[in-house]
């Protein structure tokens, strides 16, 4: 796999082409998958803002109701220190719905300021960063946000500019795949023509016209923010207890699941599986709609 | 082809170098002293001092990343902080394992996603279809913590029809090893799956709706057969391409299923040593995975060339 070629993943983004907004949402409502996969984010964000106020306090231990099986007291069961697992499972949406979509968002604006000067310019220039992109590319993404964060730390913050930095070469290869769609085009010759700076090109006359791709690939993105975040988490590389969150719930519980104590690490399984499922079901239906498959 | 196959072979170096030099700059940005971490926070300054220049890691940048290098290509990959001595030997054996794995789980997608993505083919648009399509599309996102965690309460707890550990005990048949790596191995499987039958159906789409596969099925040639002789052959490069295109995921996959099981590969390697800042097994660890990356993207790239002379044309014109 070489930066010329585009991933499997990121061809749906490719064949992106834009489409008014007015239209983009009323294809988009017609399909079945995008509505379900909206209902379950939607959900997952109203937990993540009014969670918290509604449910037992997530924090509060009661070490006299450790391991509790699912009752009508804790609908969830509770955990080790008897904690309520549902307070837990609510909570733990919030530093995911935080950090997932930042990390993407900065990933997608270097991803793409670096994909338009690689397609734009070429060359030498692109080659030598195509290599070193490549190189890059070589490396698991779980791997890397293990590299980072024993090097930086493991605050929200760098754990953010982590993944961010991890999704850049991905979306810059994308973009740059689409840069060299447009790059040809007779627009583009005239702004040349014109006298206009290199900046001015690619920013003022390519980007609008590869908004589509950029934004295909956000969801897309958006999608693998949160199945690495989850990840890095349970490996204890992620977000850091005692905040709840779902995958640093699973790491720390996982290990009495021969001892018969299933409830404390499997609704922390399906609050992530729903999640990935209902931002993968919003993606692919962008992809579709913009590619042109529209009902 | 031989000049084609050069070229990539020399691409490949070229980016197999520049890891090393990312990896080697990341070692010097991870915190903490070499010596410090061998010999502890008691220890005295002036042997901490004495180890460093006896390590070298008080020498120039160049000179350090020159003995490294050097040393690698030699095969001395480094000593453990942890377990003091020598990388290379842990590295293989973890590597012996983590194949294992891999190997278990490659038997396990390839044909059940062939299978699967020509099953849905055959029956585009009609509910198999659909089925398959958006089973194999939702299991590709869900991280392997998940399912893992899901198969281990079905499979291990509740149904107990498989062990969880899935380091089985030493000097078992391989009957044995390969029972207990089902489970780690079904997490990987189903993340392939998805990639492997979208890849599948698409090529049989294609091929069943091309001249050639008209001209058979209009000399009379029954489905199976055409199904079998043509397309089938059609779908085997895609699909190697997929599997190549996903070793990062793959091997990625490896360190947290690896971790889940507790099983003893280069995933559970690089996660110990990158617990413990055990630097020399991580920089070792992260360069030989990307150093695998690269050999089975080189072959696939390879094979595509030799089975599809288009490829090697293209790029040389």
């Amino acid at each position: 796999m070489t930066v010329e070629t585009v991933a499997v993943e990121d061809r749906g983004a490719l064949a992106a082409t834009p489409v008014p907004p007015q239209a983009l949402a009323r294809s988009l409502a017609r399909r079945p998958a995008f509505v379900i996969g909206a209902a379950i984010l939607a959900f997952w964000i109203l937990a993540a803002i009014f969670g918290p106020l509604i449910v037992h306090d997530p924090l509060a231990q009661n070490l006299g109701a450790i391991n509790r099986a699912p009752s009508s007291a804790h609908l969830f069961g509770t955990d080790q220190l008897g904690r309520d697992v549902l307070a837990r499972v609510i909570a733990g949406a919030r530093p995911v719905l935080i950090v997932a979509p930042l990390a993407t968002l900065i990933g997608t604006v270097a991803g793409s300021a670096l994909g338009l000067a690689m397609g734009y310019f070429g060359g030498i220039f692109d080659d030598v960063v195509g290599r070193f992109v490549e190189a890059f590319m070589a490396l698991p993404l779980v791997v890397v946000g293990i590299l980072g964060v024993v090097a930086l730390g493991g605050s929200d913050l760098t754990l953010i500019a982590v993944i961010g930095i991890v999704f850049t070469p991905l979306i810059a290869r994308t973009v740059r795949a689409a840069v060299l769609q447009e790059r040809e085009l007779e627009y583009v010759q005239a702004a040349r023509l014109r006298g206009e700076r290199a900046p001015y090109v690619m920013f003022a006359e390519i980007l609008p016209n590869v908004l589509a791709p950029i934004g295909v690939e956000f969801t897309v993105r958006l999608g693998y923010a949160v199945f690495t975040l989850v990840s890095l988490s349970f490996l204890g590389f992620g977000l850091q207890p005692p905040t709840p969150n779902w995958g640093s719930d699973i790491a720390a519980n996982f290990g009495l699941v021969l001892a018969g104590y299933w409830w404390e690490v499997l609704f922390d399984a399906l609050a992530i599986a729903s999640l990935v499922i209902a931002v993968n079901l919003i993606a692919s239906s962008i992809e579709s709609v913009l590619a042109g498959d529209g009902q | 082809m031989t000049l084609y196959a050069l070229k990539r072979l020399g691409l490949a170096v070229i980016t197999l170098w520049l890891l090393s030099v990312i990896v080697f700059c990341a070692g010097q940005v991870l915190p903490g002293n070499p010596a410090r971490a061998i010999l502890g926070p008691l220890a005295a300054p002036s042997a901490v001092a004495a180890l460093s220049h006896r390590l070298g890691t008080d020498r120039p940048l160049l000179d350090q990343y020159l003995t490294w290098i050097g040393n690698i290509v030699h095969g001395d990959l480094g000593r453990s902080y942890q377990y003091q001595s020598s990388v290379a030997p842990l590295l293989g054996r973890a590597l012996v394992n983590s194949l294992k794995l891999a190997v278990v789980a490659l038997v396990l997608v390839v044909p059940l996603g062939i299978f699967g993505g020509v099953a849905a083919a055959l029956h585009v648009g009609r509910p198999l279809d659909r089925v398959i399509s958006v089973a194999g599309l939702s299991a590709t996102v869900i991280p392997e913590v998940v399912s893992g965690i899901v198969l281990m309460l079905v499979f291990g707890l509740w149904l107990n029809v498989l062990p969880i550990q899935a380091q089985s005990p030493p000097g078992s048949s391989p009957a044995t090893q390969v029972y207990h790596l089902i489970m780690p191995a079904l997490p990987l499987t189903l993340i392939l799956f998805g990639y492997i039958s979208q890849m599948a159906r698409a090529g049989t789409v294609e091929a069943l709706s091309s001249d050639y596969t008209r001209t058979a099925t209009l000399k009379g040639l029954p489905r199976g057969v055409v199904v079998r002789r043509h397309v089938l052959r059609n779908s085997l490069m895609p699909t190697i391409t997929v599997i190549a295109s996903q070793t990062t995921y793959l091997i990625g996959g490896l360190v947290l299923v690896e971790t889940l099981f507790h099983y003893n590969g280069i995933g559970t390697l690089i996660y110990n040593a990158a617990n413990a800042k055990d630097f020399p097994m991580l920089e070792a660890g992260v360069l030989t995975i990307g150093a695998i990356y690269m050999a089975v993207t080189l072959a696939a790239d390879l094979l595509y060339a030799y089975v599809n002379p288009k490829v090697r044309y293209r790029s040389e014109g």
